[in-house]
């Protein structure tokens, strides 16, 4: 294995997040303390409990998973498609290390900076909201492994890009929606039919119920069920990573 | 001298159905400076592509080094640097920073002394802080070749190395391209400067439509396929040349004071010596003489012109 080239490839992203760090960091965290203000004190406080949770320490679970997924996509796009459009790709596919490595470096430095991105989120939302972590290991891997999983779908997207519009796109047609209707402000119980089951077929209501279990204890969906689904995806994103690179899609002529 | 390099019927087809490589066989000996000709779209950086691992073959097989490229693309792609065409740079890297990136991701435990001393011989040790962005365009093409022998290759490919350089640049280039050839380096360049591949290569190859037209040691290709021109002056003036001269073809100019000859190398044999002999026997002095020969670019022309013709 060239641990030397896996290196190069994950300190090199994270010398460009330290670089842009008021980007890739500080702007993420300040805008979801924002919600913490105003849904989770403002609004919160004048709000009834969610199965026994106050709504300000409810929605905390929700948020961070939508920083998780959008940073971890934004992240990891960005990571691998612009050395495409700048040309710089050329390096990478001429050199020694396997498709493993390079994913390994790419979204392993996209997964890291989700991960400190959580957790300062978590620190910052304690400053507003009063909650507790009832399963803390089971917190973080779930953290851990949904930044992992949309660290490889981000991949995924970056090449598939041909352009920065296609780039945003699928973060905010897809990802956003299904987040903010994926239970991260309420509980889909709440919900009547027949929108309660199709919101089952909401994959991200799987990981917001799995991590809101974490904290909580309570869950819309059950919690294997929400692991088995965050399984499944990280799977098929490993699945197609596989294959862009036997088939060289979009990377190699 | 053994290969390095050995391209058998390598062939490349894109899926829009338009074939760049047809065929190729090459092989490129070690310690060698090679140099590919060929014009614009004639496959030439399809070719260095492949073998650098960038592009993927349609047919035919590559090794380096005796490694496949493809099979043991690890062995083969560690023992070569790339320097492209396009200046590809990461803008907001420092040269430093990007130097040594090449360096790890080419499986080298750091070796900032190594580095130092590269960037030093390159002239970049001042600018080792600089970002990408404030370099200019011959600083920029200098980084690229300290990436790509920031790993310790021993294959080296320069595409179009000097295209867009100045004439001292590209004097320094010459330099540090010979330097690294007497360091055991082997280098593959292809070029549009025809007086390039005159000046540094040991070997010339001529692409054409995805095929290799020729492979010459430079040396013998222009012998083979260079014209020569006698150019005499003379003592006194023709009035007309004789008719025992006939047979040379000669060209009077100057109201008959200069006399040229015009010759393939290829036919010389001693029709130079038989121009004398008959000059003395004709009374004709000679106050002054010189000759010269096809470049390799007149070479090159009138070869892709004649391939064309076929």
């Amino acid at each position: 294995m060239n641990i030397y080239g896996i290196r190069a490839i994950y300190y090199f992203e994270m010398a460009r997040t330290m670089r842009t760090l008021m980007q890739s960091i500080v702007s993420p965290v300040l805008s979801t303390s924002l919600y913490f203000i105003v849904f989770g004190t403002a609004i919160g406080s004048r709000m009834g409990t969610i199965d026994g949770v106050g709504y300000g320490a409810f929605i905390i679970p929700g948020l961070v998973m939508l920083a998780l997924l959008s940073q971890s996509i934004s992240n990891a796009s960005f990571g691998i498609f612009f050395p495409k459009f700048s040309g710089t790709i050329y390096e990478v596919l001429s050199a020694p290390v396997s498709p493993l490595e390079i994913v390994l470096g790419y979204v392993g430095a996209a997964a890291t900076k989700s991960v400190v991105l959580g957790i300062l989120i978590l620190i910052t939302a304690r400053v507003f909201v009063d909650y507790s972590i009832e399963h803390p290991v089971w917190m973080m891997a779930f953290l851990i492994l949904t930044s992992i999983t949309f660290s490889l779908f981000g991949f995924i997207i970056g090449i598939w890009a041909d352009d920065f519009q296609k780039l945003q796109v699928i973060p905010l047609m897809v990802i956003t929606p299904l987040t903010f209707l994926g239970g991260a402000f309420y509980s889909i119980s709440m919900l009547p039919e027949p929108w309660q089951t199709l919101t089952l077929f909401n994959p991200v209501v799987y990981l917001i119920s799995g991590f809101r279990w974490a904290f909580y204890g309570v869950a819309d969906v059950n919690i294997a069920v929400s692991l088995g689904m965050t399984m499944v995806f990280l799977l098929t994103c490993m699945a197609a990573i596989w294959w862009i690179f036997r088939t060289g899609y979009r990377i190699r002529t | 001298m053994s290969h390095i390099i050995k391209v058998s019927g390598l062939g490349k087809t894109y899926k829009s159905g338009f074939t760049a490589l047809r065929d190729v066989n090459l092989d490129i000996q070690k310690g060698e400076i090679f140099a590919l000709l060929g014009p614009n779209g004639a496959g030439k950086t399809t070719l260095i592509s492949i073998i650098c691992g960038i592009s993927s073959p349609t047919s035919g097989q590559v090794t380096a080094h005796g490694f496949d490229i493809v099979k043991d693309y690890r062995l083969a792609r560690s023992k070569i640097g790339l320097v492209p065409q396009e200046l590809s740079t990461d803008a907001f890297e420092s040269v430093w920073a990007t130097v040594n990136f090449s360096r790890g991701l080419f499986g080298k435990a750091p070796n900032p002394e190594y580095i130092e001393q590269l960037l030093r011989q390159l002239s970049l040790w001042d600018k080792k802080n600089a970002q990408m962005r404030e370099l200019s365009g011959g600083m920029k093409r200098r980084v690229m070749i300290a990436k790509a022998l920031s790993h310790e290759p021993e294959i080296l490919f320069l595409d179009e190395p000097t295209a867009g350089v100045d004439v001292e640049l590209r004097r320094d280039m010459w330099e540090m391209v010979r330097g690294l050839r007497e360091h055991g380096v082997t280098i593959i360049l292809t070029t549009h400067y025809i007086e390039e591949a005159e000046e540094m290569a040991d070997r010339i190859g001529v692409i054409r439509q995805g095929e290799i037209l020729l492979v010459e040691e430079k040396q013998a290709l222009m012998d083979k396929l260079g014209s020569k021109q006698l150019n005499l002056h003379l003592t006194s003036p023709l009035t007309e040349i004789p008719a025992a001269l006939a047979e040379f073809n000669l060209q009077s100019e100057l109201e008959g004071s200069f006399l040229r000859y015009s010759y393939d190398s290829r036919q010389n044999g001693d029709s130079v010596a038989r121009l004398f002999r008959i000059l003395s026997e004709q009374g004709i002095g000679i106050r002054d003489l010189n000759s010269s020969e096809s470049s390799l670019e007149e070479i090159f022309v009138s070869l892709v012109h004649e391939e064309t013709a076929k």
